[in-house]
């Protein structure tokens, strides 16, 4: 092999293209498109109901510890009172994004955010 | 390099003492003869096996997270000696620090190899480009994206079959392309300082 570029031009085009391609997927995961639409309760694992986003509101669930309370507030929602002793779920705040979850589990009460992700092209 | 080849690397020490009489004469003569070859291919991958060995004791912000500097050697003997010379330093070096770490058949072990693997395959595939344009350096960053990709994928769907696991992508991607980019530029770097006849550097010396 002769002396050459220690970094040839076919490298920098890989290397872009990588990057580029490193922070698409980044941007697709940690910011994944779509509307947050519903929330999911579940209760002991199986799906209690589900509600809308677009109505403030606080609903109470009871579970095996005692009484949690789910606070939806402009299309935001989160475990505004809860029994279990450390408090995780309250303490993680309000969740915004599809997918994103809040588990409080002494008291087996969760919510998660259901995703209308506008349209998939992966399923088209 | 053949299979057989292959085999005779390991016994190859026991031939230089074998001056005692066989216990079981009436067996076929099995005599292993290493030729130069094999110790070449026996001391690079050693090579690889301590620099896997010692990137192991530096601790990891995340699980998977390494610098794998063992693969600037694959890519070393991939230029110098081939593919299949490279896929034998790969799978002993993977083979014989998992022993040497204690990690044989466990999960990691598994892992890593998914990783071998995979990064074997896309170096085959690399070597497709025209050398003229693509140097180490894309052959780096394919295989350690690929070496990523194989292990992500192995441990979705063997070991943490849940959507959570995406959320550490891009950390692994990042450090994988950043990694492999550096590997290769080392690896650029000790071919032309070899090829320009400078005096070898570190793990060269062996290649």
């Amino acid at each position: 092999m002769t002396p050459r570029q220690l970094i040839r031009p076919g490298d920098w085009l890989v290397l872009v293209t990588a990057a580029c391609a490193v922070l698409a997927l980044t941007g697709k995961i940690w910011f994944p498109s779509g509307n947050a639409s519903s929330v999911i309760v579940r209760s002991g694992g199986n799906v209690v109901q589900e509600f809308p986003l677009t109505t403030n509101a606080v609903y109470v669930l009871t579970g095996p510890l005692g009484v949690s309370e789910v606070e939806v507030h402009e299309r935001r929602v989160r475990i505004a009172r809860d029994p279990s002793p450390k408090q995780y779920c309250v303490r993680q705040g309000w969740l915004t994004r599809p997918g994103e979850t809040a588990l409080c589990l002494p008291n087996q009460v969760s919510i998660q955010i259901a995703g209308g992700a506008g349209y998939d092209s992966l399923n088209f | 390099m053949t299979r057989s080849t292959f085999k005779s690397v390991e016994p190859a020490q026991s031939c230089i003492t074998s001056d005692a009489p066989r216990p079981n004469p009436a067996n076929a003569p099995v005599s292993f003869k290493a030729s130069p070859e094999d110790r070449h291919i026996a001391r690079l991958a050693a090579a690889a096996v301590a620099l896997s060995a010692a990137e192991a004791a530096f601790p990891s912000p995340l699980p998977g997270v390494k610098p794998g500097i063992a693969n600037i050697v694959v890519l070393l003997v991939l230029y110098q000696h081939g593919w299949r010379t490279a896929v034998w330093i790969s799978l002993l070096r993977v083979l014989v620090s998992s022993l040497l770490l204690g990690s044989f058949l466990s999960p990691g072990f598994a892992l890593s190899l998914a990783g071998a693997c995979c990064s074997l395959a896309a170096l085959g595939l690399s070597r497709l480009l025209p050398s003229v344009w693509f140097g180490p350096v894309t052959q780096s960053v394919l295989a350690a994206l690929a070496h990523t990709g194989g292990q992500i994928a192995l441990a979705y769907f063997w070991l943490i079959p849940h959507a959570g696991l995406a959320y550490f992508i891009p950390f692994l991607a990042a450090a994988a392309l950043i990694f492999g980019a550096v590997n290769g530029v080392i690896c650029a770097r000790l071919l032309r300082a070899q090829s320009i006849g400078m005096p070898a550097p570190l793990c060269v010396q062996g290649v």
